[in-house]
């Protein structure tokens, strides 16, 4: 040591002051000798300490040293106890977990372990609590849960504390060791009783209902802790073990969240932690800080949310910079709870938006954010863009950005505000903003609100705006903006009636040669030329635009300039490509490329090969490569079984992934360009309008229209005691009345349990939102409020009595059950038989069907506001017609037993109804349709016919007639499906005939949509059997799908759902791989390889059928997606 | 680029960092796993933006999506990095008492001390914080273990010297 102190250290440092290019010759020198002498076989073991501590110096200072990071390793493992230590130390300063030289440390510190030596054992357990490879743990896990019982309460800490360590590496390995932990809770030395408190609070956090019973326990150490029972030792500037009462009241405030019987429990000692907490210390305050959180997270207690209050108000009022920025950071959570407060120190926030301290501000703006209101809103985003123009920082920026950008979508008074603050947010924001503030504002816009005439408004003024932007010169504004204006002049120019078009494409133009625009935004503003080029029949710009863009260097804009050409020659394919404000109207884009069948199969007919994926290609060439081919070679290729299957191919509509040429065709590349990028964008907005998110903090902030006057009170007190002060108090105290507007004293907020919401200023539109999440919303609300199966039609058949019309019929019907469900008394078992469904059937009654079927849903829940209209006519009615059974499809037994999906109403007038209902049997899928005669007189000569299309085949006729049908009656008939040609969506047609009494001969057609889904069938295999038709089977199609998930069970998880959402067989799970089989009926196998690497699900399926893998790996994807 | 690793929760101190008013490092203690790239361009983000802090702020620092805490002790700055729901005043206070710690062992430490002991600075660090969180807050017991090693280290270290100086060896 002696000899480190005088040789080594030294003459680095007094020469680390000379100046840096010194340092680094000198330093490099070192390095040199080091690795020198480290090399060396001959150099001792003590010597190598003196290289390690040196080496340890060198990478502080910033040098490069991993040539001794072996040595370190070998230090620690052949050294005695120093060299150990430093050897030890080296390796955990040196290296990370996941450095691939700590598999060479594991069998040393698993020595270690073992040793007789305390103080061996003490650094092994350090450094496997400091790094340790996750998957070595199982390795030392024995030997450190032997620990647990040592004898020395130094080793008893340190194993618990590795134990933590382990539990946040792989907590699935330390599950067993549970009932340890309470042991080490209860153990008789404070610092392994604090030690697993570390752990404690992260089961709790995980678990909170689980460790309930621990609460008392919680508690007694904390009365006995706060009551002066330990040793003085433990003692921080006489104050008992700060840093355990810290964590025990973290640990409290979990078990009391929402719990009012724990929280009880823990009335008496917070009560008392925060009386004896006077000492006027740091420390002190730190607990204060714990304690004001922890009243205020668990059940109220009126009392004690006032002293805390009270103790909140030390805080803020303090003159030093750290309490006061402390108090506002308790503050800003407590007033989740509690409005009040904020009242309460009002004039303090203040004061504290102009501190010289930026720290304090932001929190004050933090603040703000939470208590926003319709009223206040103008004031507290006028205070965050002040903010955010002084600021530089990166992240603070885009944090306030999107705060912004959420209060003016929330709040905005006006259209005229809400365009105006969102172009300071773009300017301000520059190129930092995140994408989903642009995407999120234009998606606003275009997909507007419930009012036309609002929308029109909004977009005008945004247009307006604009337009009045662009004009000044010589100003530059971040890329997005440009985005922003160049995507909404394009889009809603037309709106502004007294512009012309063209002198709108002259200033994009304009702003097109402008070498500030990246290539992105030059092909936005590009596409938004394009755009506006639909309204103006003057085309005098346009040969200008051509010849600056015909021949540029980027093929992007070339290519939009040549677009742009060609749909200026046809103003109808402009029309039909760029359509007039459909932007937020889904395109279906046509990925299996059907309509290049004509294309590939006269290539064929004339000899060219089929298509091969690359690594059957390659895969093909390796197996030649090994044997020779002894068949002759085949004439031509006419004859292959492929083409006529590619011939006939059908496309699954929407297919996600691209291909090649669907991208490079004029018009779908067009479209892509021009439409919205939704994708990838945070779903903020959902059918019922905001969702969760938004909600939460929706009801954080909650403004009381009728509590202004409580403000106003409370400002002529204020004003009276501070009477006659300067203007400038003044001034504060009206910036006050504009801030804390709305938030009354009759406020508490969840406190009491009640929520008030305010009103949104941007409510959308209520629609059905394509993606999954909202679908999946679609479902459950059709799910709450569907009526019972047995009654629809009988519900129908009231309905309609009352009003003749289908179309409002239908939304009739739904708003009657919506508003009646509760009354209706047969609801309730109906929903349970429904329940029973699903809990007894792995093919769940509906599945998240394709986009298609949204026709259907959105069709009947059109509006999504169901209005109670008529309830007690209706409910009298439903009444009054309940004992008439006859009208009540019920499935037949024989196939209730099956899976199948909920009724649907296919068809309907006035006479009769039509209802369907899809039995998802083993071997088909079978068609069950209702036929209700709903008219008083019977109906006769009906006759049901299905038209099939080529994809589907049935087992028999598709006629069905029925000779007589009485008056309310329900007569049934059922078609066995198959799929013969894969598609993802194919639509049943047919119509249904009738005559009433005397009159005509009624025709009625009908349509039911199915899916390539309601046609797959697990098929078992087993391994070896898979094995054999894996490499018998020719088409295939391989894909990575991006999974969120990483955790190891990502795999099982995914092929579950898989099973379960789409009817696959599990054949078997090996390691990160899976093999999977199905069936499509009627017999074309499809079997699917799943490897999990890195969050990448990589998706291989092979089958007969060329289209088949496409189409399912368009299922799968959608199902992972969803996960 | 979060610091957050997922394996991390929200009570754990990210790392510790020791250095100069003149800018050099002294210490540095990672309890998150980061590439060397990282953590030089950290260190030397936060050095610069520590030591541009004006005296009369607060000891705290938005930076990034972490907070920055620090102290200064003399020329030499403590300085700890934890997540932004974390207590600070809690985290100044583990500042102090490794100050108190390394004070009681070197007996009124200065930045020397640390320069020539650093590896002793680092042991003691390594006794009252364990993987980023408190492992033990008795004054006594920390030094004690220190102490008990340091102990053996000499009688270890003592009688193979000597053996040495014979030429024994």
């Amino acid at each position: 040591m002696q000899q480190i102190q005088d040789q080594a250290p030294p003459s680095m440092v007094k020469d680390s002051r000379m100046v840096e290019a010194d340092e680094e010759k000198l330093i490099k020198k070192e390095l040199a000798a080091l690795k020198e002498q480290v090399s060396t076989p001959t150099t001792s073991l003590k010597q190598m300490r003196e290289c390690l501590v040196r080496l340890i110096y060198c990478e502080m200072l910033g040098y490069e040293a991993s040539f001794g990071y072996i040595h370190a390793i070998k230090l620690a493992q052949q050294g005695s106890l120093m060299e150990k230590r430093v050897g030890y130390l080296a390796v955990s300063l040196f290296l990370n977990e996941s450095h691939e030289l700590l598999l060479l440390l594991v069998n040393t510190v698993l020595k270690d372990l073992q040793s007789t030596n305390l103080l061996e054992v003490c650094m092994a357990l350090t450094v496997a609590s400091q790094l340790f490879p996750p998957d070595m743990i199982p390795a030392v896990l024995p030997l450190v849960e032997e620990k647990l019982q040592h004898s020395k309460e130094i080793i008893r800490r340190k194993a618990v504390l590795a134990l933590y360590k382990f539990y946040l590496l792989a907590p699935n390995q330390v599950q067993h060791i549970h009932d340890k932990f309470r042991k080490a809770l209860c153990d008789r030395d404070p610092g392994v009783m604090a030690a697993s408190l570390h752990i404690y609070l992260l089961l709790i956090k995980e678990n909170p209902g689980g460790y309930k019973d621990l609460t008392s326990s919680f508690v007694t150490i904390l009365k006995q802790v706060v009551g002066g029972k330990l040793a003085v030792d433990f003692n921080y500037h006489s104050v008992p073990a700060p840093w355990l009462q810290i964590q025990l009241l973290r640990i409290l405030r979990l078990l009391g969240k929402d719990d009012q019987i724990t929280s009880e429990l823990m009335y008496d000692i917070l009560d008392e932690s925060l009386r004896r907490a006077e000492i006027n210390h740091n420390i002190t305050y730190a607990i204060l800080f714990e304690c004001i959180q922890t009243v205020y997270t668990i059940h109220p207690k009126v009392d004690l949310l006032e002293k805390a209050a009270k103790c909140n108000g030390k805080f803020i009022l303090s003159p030093k910079n750290n309490l006061k920025y402390l108090g506002l950071k308790a503050l800003s959570y407590v007033i989740q709870q509690d409005m009040n407060l904020v009242l309460q120190h009002q004039m303090t926030i203040i004061e504290c938006l102009d501190h010289p301290d930026p720290i304090i501000k932001r929190e004050t703006l933090e603040l703000l954010y939470r208590i926003t209101n319709a009223q206040n809103v103008a004031v507290i985003v006028q205070k965050m863009l002040d903010y955010l123009r002084q600021s530089k920082d990166e992240y603070i920026t885009i944090s306030l950005v999107g705060k912004v950008a959420e209060l003016a979508e929330k709040y905005a008074p006006t259209n005229e505000w809400f365009i105006q603050t969102m172009n300071a947010v773009f300017s301000v924001g520059g190129d930092m903003i995140p994408a989903d503030i642009p995407n999120n504002f234009l998606r606003l816009l275009a997909e507007g609100f419930d009012d036309e005439v609002e929308d029109k408004q909004l977009r005008l003024y945004a247009v307006n705006s604009y337009l009045a932007l662009l004009e000044k010169n010589n100003i530059h504004y971040p890329q997005r903006f440009l985005q922003v204006m160049s995507w909404v002049l394009g889009e809603y120019s037309y709106l502004k009636t007294e512009a012309k078009a063209e002198d709108i494409i002259q200033s994009l133009h304009y702003l097109l040669g402008k070498c500030s625009a990246s290539l992105e935004t030059k092909a936005w503003i590009f596409s938004a030329i394009t755009k506006l080029f639909r309204l103006t029949l003057n085309v005098k710009v346009l040969p200008e635009v051509l010849q600056n863009y015909g021949n540029s260097m980027d093929s992007c804009l070339r290519q939009c300039s040549f677009e742009l050409k060609q749909l200026v020659e046809d103003k109808e394919i402009m029309n039909t490509v760029l359509p007039l404000d459909e932007s937020c109207n889904d395109i279906v884009v046509d990925a299996s490329l059907s309509f290049l069948d004509g294309f590939v199969a006269d290539a064929l007919g004339h000899g060219a090969a089929p298509y091969k994926p690359h690594h059957q290609r390659q895969e093909e060439r390796l197996s030649q490569e090994k044997v020779l081919n002894f068949e002759p070679y085949g004439l031509s290729f006419a004859t292959s079984p492929q083409i006529s299957s590619v011939t006939g191919r059908q496309s699954p509509t929407g297919l996600s992934f691209n291909s090649e040429i669907s991208c490079n065709s004029t018009e779908a590349g067009l479209k892509d360009s021009d439409s919205l990028k939704l994708d990838g964008v945070k779903k903020v907005w959902g059918k019922e309008g905001y969702l969760r998110k938004k909600k939460e903090s929706k009801e954080e902030t909650v403004a009381s229209p009728n509590s202004e006057s409580d403000v106003t009170a409370d400002f002529t007190s204020t004003a009276e005691k501070t009477a006659g002060l300067s203007a400038e108090e003044q001034e504060k105290k009206l910036l006050a009345s504009s801030l804390f507007v709305g938030l009354g004293s009759n406020n508490l907020v969840s406190l009491m349990g009640k929520n008030q919401s305010t009103t949104q200023k941007f409510r959308r539109k209520s629609k059905i939102v394509e993606g999954q999440n909202s679908y999946e919303r679609t479902m459950s609300t059709q799910k709450a409020i569907a009526p019972p199966l047995a009654q629809i039609p009988n519900l129908m058949d009231n309905v309609l009595e009352s009003c003749n019309p289908f179309q409002e019929s239908k939304a009739m019907l739904l708003r009657k059950t919506a508003s009646d469900s509760a009354e209706v008394p047969t609801e309730e078992p109906a929903q349970e038989s429904d329940e029973a469904w699903n809990s007894s059937n792995n093919l769940k009654t509906i599945r998240a069907v394709p986009s298609a079927s949204k026709e259907s849903i959105s069709g009947l829940f059109a509006d999504g506001n169901f209005d109670i209209v008529q309830p007690g006519n209706c409910n009298s009615a439903l009444v009054a017609h309940e004992p008439n059974s006859s009208l009540s499809p019920g499935l037949p037994v024989e196939f209730a037993e099956h899976s199948h999906s909920k009724f649907e109403l296919v068809c309907a007038n006035e006479n009769i109804a039509l209802f369907s209902c899809k039995v998802w049997k083993e071997d088909c899928l079978l068609i069950v349709l209702f036929f209700t005669n709903r008219s008083s007189i019977e109906v006769t000569n009906a006759t049901v016919n299905f038209a099939l299309t080529d994809e589907l085949q049935a087992c028999e006729s598709t006629d069905f007639p029925f000779p007589l049908v009485e008056s309310l009656a329900t007569v049934k008939c059922q078609l066995c499906l198959q799929m013969m040609k894969p598609c993802a969506r194919v639509l049943l047609t047919g119509h249904v005939t009738y005559h009433l009494e005397t009159s005509q001969q009624t025709q009625e057609e009908f349509a039911l949509a199915l899916f390539l889904t309601d046609f797959i069938r697990p098929l078992k295999l087993t391994t070896e059997e898979f094995g054999h038709l894996w490499l018998s089977l020719s088409n295939d199609v391989k894909q990575n799908l991006s999974f969120t998930s990483d955790s190891p069970e990502a795999l099982t998880v995914a092929l579950r759902t898989l099973q379960q959402e789409l009817k696959l067989h599990i054949v078997d799970i090996i390691g990160a791989e899976g093999i999977v089989a199905c069936q499509l009926l009627p017999s074309t196998s499809c079997l699917l390889h799943c490897r999990f690497h890195a969050g990448i699900l990589s998706v291989w399926l092979r089958s007969g059928c060329c289209v088949l893998p496409d189409c399912l790996l368009y299922e799968c994807q959608k199902v992972i997606q969803k996960l | 680029m979060s610091l957050k690793g997922r394996h991390y929760p929200d009570s754990t101190m990210q790392f510790m960092l020791l250095f100069s008013r003149q800018g050099k490092l002294r210490l540095q203690k990672w309890y998150v796993p980061l590439s060397d790239k990282e953590k030089k361009k950290i260190t030397r983000e936060l050095v610069q933006t520590v030591l541009a802090h004006k005296l009369k702020m607060c000891s705290f620092l938005e930076w990034r999506d972490l907070k920055i805490v620090y102290k200064r002790y003399a020329s030499l700055y403590f300085c700890c990095a934890i997540e932004d729901q974390d207590n600070e005043l809690i985290t100044i206070e583990i500042i102090h008492r490794y100050v108190e710690l390394l004070s009681k062992y070197f007996g009124s430490v200065c930045e020397l001390d640390i320069i020539f002991n650093f590896e002793k600075a680092y042991f003691i660090l390594d006794e009252f914080l364990l993987g980023g969180e408190v492992q033990e807050t008795s004054k006594k017991n920390v030094l004690k273990a220190i102490e008990q090693c340091d102990l053996l280290q000499e009688e270890a270290e003592t009688p193979r010297s000597v053996l040495e100086e014979i030429g024994l060896t």
